[in-house]
């Protein structure tokens, strides 16, 4: 194979798109699912804030969006998409639909690795007069930040993922120039190169992780 | 100071009703080590939470120099657990902040601003010894140097209170020592009430001045270290003795085929350290000889509890308890 049909400049601008969608969707993700994965935890039975119906609720959205197929999110986003991006296409419209995917994705891990912590720490939290925010703020966040920060790079791998499908309602990056060029019109060598460059990022994102939750679980 | 009404604890579940506490009350004095022993699931853990509502009662009331702790809101509740110290089992210190991070957290709860805090926390942990290890992580220290930094960051808000929940449970005897030579200190030092849970009578006795056992969520022995020791009522009491070597009844196998009275003598502070028996011998002209024995402190104050077969004159045998009685010695008649 001589990757005649690879057009480099082309590739460099996908590229940057990809980044592009992934670091602002994640971006969002973060912000919408931090809270929410606190809250879910907050929410749930046998915790300080213990709510059913409100759990409940969120509970059984987080639960409908994390089943639809990414797919049809994606397709059945559209009019919603338009609102909030302004567009349906390109890295604009390409966020709104990821962030709904991935930030009940993250929520639930953020729930989870809250739920792993010690329940001591809530405890003595309580026990020296702290009220929920102050326990959620100077408590359990800081003794789950390696935790938290695991879950964002598997929800970053999984969106760098996601964003590639965007490709398919026109929403540009790698995903896009694979579909088009190395599905569409058989340019196996462009196919090649887009996958190779989407393993490097994830391997790079992997590997920054890791060496990240090395670093502060050393203290 | 401490008064506990009546307090019962029920979990409800549609197969059947516990009751973790069955109606209990409880004086507690201002400036004393209080220690709470029973085994697991009797309720002492349920019971030492009431003491700062980490769990409410079912029932009953809990008063707090004579306030009414839960009628509190919740605002004034918070308030009220700032000044209440709590060690803990595991220590439940925060990894992600250093020693001296974890010993400022109340006061930053309090509000107090952090050049007050940072010097507050320095002087707690050089009260614990612990001043070289500030800024380390807490996971770089042993067990015993954790739950001081435990008792340091319960002690940094200046309560009257100390609640201790199993505080050396999780350490070795060595340590577990230290701890309890720690908590002697504070208590005298500082003045402040200290209330213990343990299952352990070893820690009862270097450490408290009155003890309660609980057993089935009931109160089944309350009262003074030393008469709780010296004369233990109730089967758990008896058996927790038995356990930690204490053992009460072993004198019954020794005794058989055995001539003369046996009695058992108690001695208490000075008592314990007068040459009492080769007097009694020497005086009396009586044969004794010790079947069991125990000599030790509890706290500060000597002990000890001796069952003897005597033999001899039935005259000796007749003046010897008046002389017993001088000595300041209690007897129990085991055998005629």
């Amino acid at each position: 194979m001589n990757f005649g049909n690879v057009d480099w400049l082309l590739i460099g601008e996908a590229t940057v798109d990809t980044l592009l969608m992934t670091g602002f969707s994640l971006l969002f993700t973060i912000v919408i699912g931090l809270p929410l994965g606190v809250i879910l935890f907050l929410t749930s039975p046998r915790q300080m804030l213990a709510n059913t119906a409100i759990y409940q609720v969120l509970s059984f959205i987080v639960n409908v969006l994390r089943s639809v197929p990414f797919l049809i999110l994606l397709i059945v986003m559209i009019p919603l998409t338009r609102v909030v991006a302004g567009t349906s296409l390109g890295v604009e419209g390409a966020v709104p639909p990821l962030v709904a995917s991935a930030a009940p994705f993250f929520a639930r891990l953020v729930e989870n690795v809250l739920r792993e912590l010690d329940p001591g720490v809530s405890e003595a939290c309580r026990a020296m007069g702290a009220n929920s925010r102050q326990t959620v703020l100077l408590a359990l966040l800081p003794e789950a930040t390696t935790g938290i920060i695991a879950a964002v790079i598997v929800t970053a791998i999984a969106l760098v993922g996601y964003s590639a499908m965007s490709g398919v309602i026109g929403g540009g990056g790698l995903g896009d120039l694979a579909l088009r060029f190395g599905y569409q019109r058989y340019q196996t060598d462009v196919m090649i190169v887009t996958v190779v460059i989407l393993v490097i990022m994830v391997q790079f994102l992997q590997v920054f992780g890791d060496r990240l939750v090395a670093r502060l679980n050393r203290k | 100071m401490i008064v506990l009404e009546n307090l019962r604890k029920t979990y409800a579940s549609p197969e059947r009703v516990s009751h973790a506490l069955a109606g209990v009350s409880l004086r507690i004095r201002r400036g004393e080590i209080f220690g709470i022993i029973g085994r697991s699931g009797a309720g002492k853990s349920t019971l030492i939470r009431m003491l700062n509502l980490l769990e409410r009662p079912t029932e009953g009331r809990v008063l707090v120099d004579g306030h009414d702790i839960t009628a509190y809101d919740d605002a004034e509740l918070r308030k009220f657990r700032q000044s209440v110290g709590m060690v803990f089992q595991h220590f439940n210190l925060l990894r992600s902040r250093t020693v001296l991070d974890n010993v400022c957290f109340p006061l930053r709860l309090a509000g107090m601003s952090r050049q007050q805090q940072r010097e507050r926390a320095h002087e707690m942990l050089a009260l614990v010894g612990l001043s070289e290890h500030a800024d380390k992580y807490p996971r770089q220290l042993s067990g015993g140097q954790q739950q001081r930094v435990g008792i340091a960051r319960a002690l940094a808000s200046k309560p009257q209170l100390l609640l201790c929940d199993e505080a050396t449970s999780a350490l070795d005897p060595e340590t577990t020592q230290s701890i309890l030579k720690l908590l002697i200190d504070i208590n005298r030092s500082l003045g402040l009430t200290i209330v213990l849970i343990t299952h352990g009578m070893d820690v009862i006795r270097s450490v408290c001045d009155r003890v309660a056992v609980i057993d089935a969520g009931l109160i089944v022995e309350l009262g003074d270290v030393l008469d709780v020791f010296l004369h233990p009522q109730h089967a758990v009491t008896q058996s927790l003795l038995s356990e930690s070597g204490m053992d009460a009844e072993g004198w019954r196998d020794m005794a058989q085929g055995m001539e003369g009275i046996l009695l058992r003598l108690s001695f208490r502070g000075g008592s314990t350290l007068q040459p009492l028996l080769s007097r009694i011998s020497r005086e009396l002209e009586l044969d004794l000889s010790i079947l069991q024995g125990t000599v030790g402190r509890i706290k500060d104050t000597p002990y000890g509890q001796l069952v003897v077969a005597i033999q001899g004159s039935s005259e000796a045998c007749e003046r010897l308890p008046e002389v017993l009685r001088a000595a300041d010695v209690e007897c129990e008649e085991l055998r005629k």
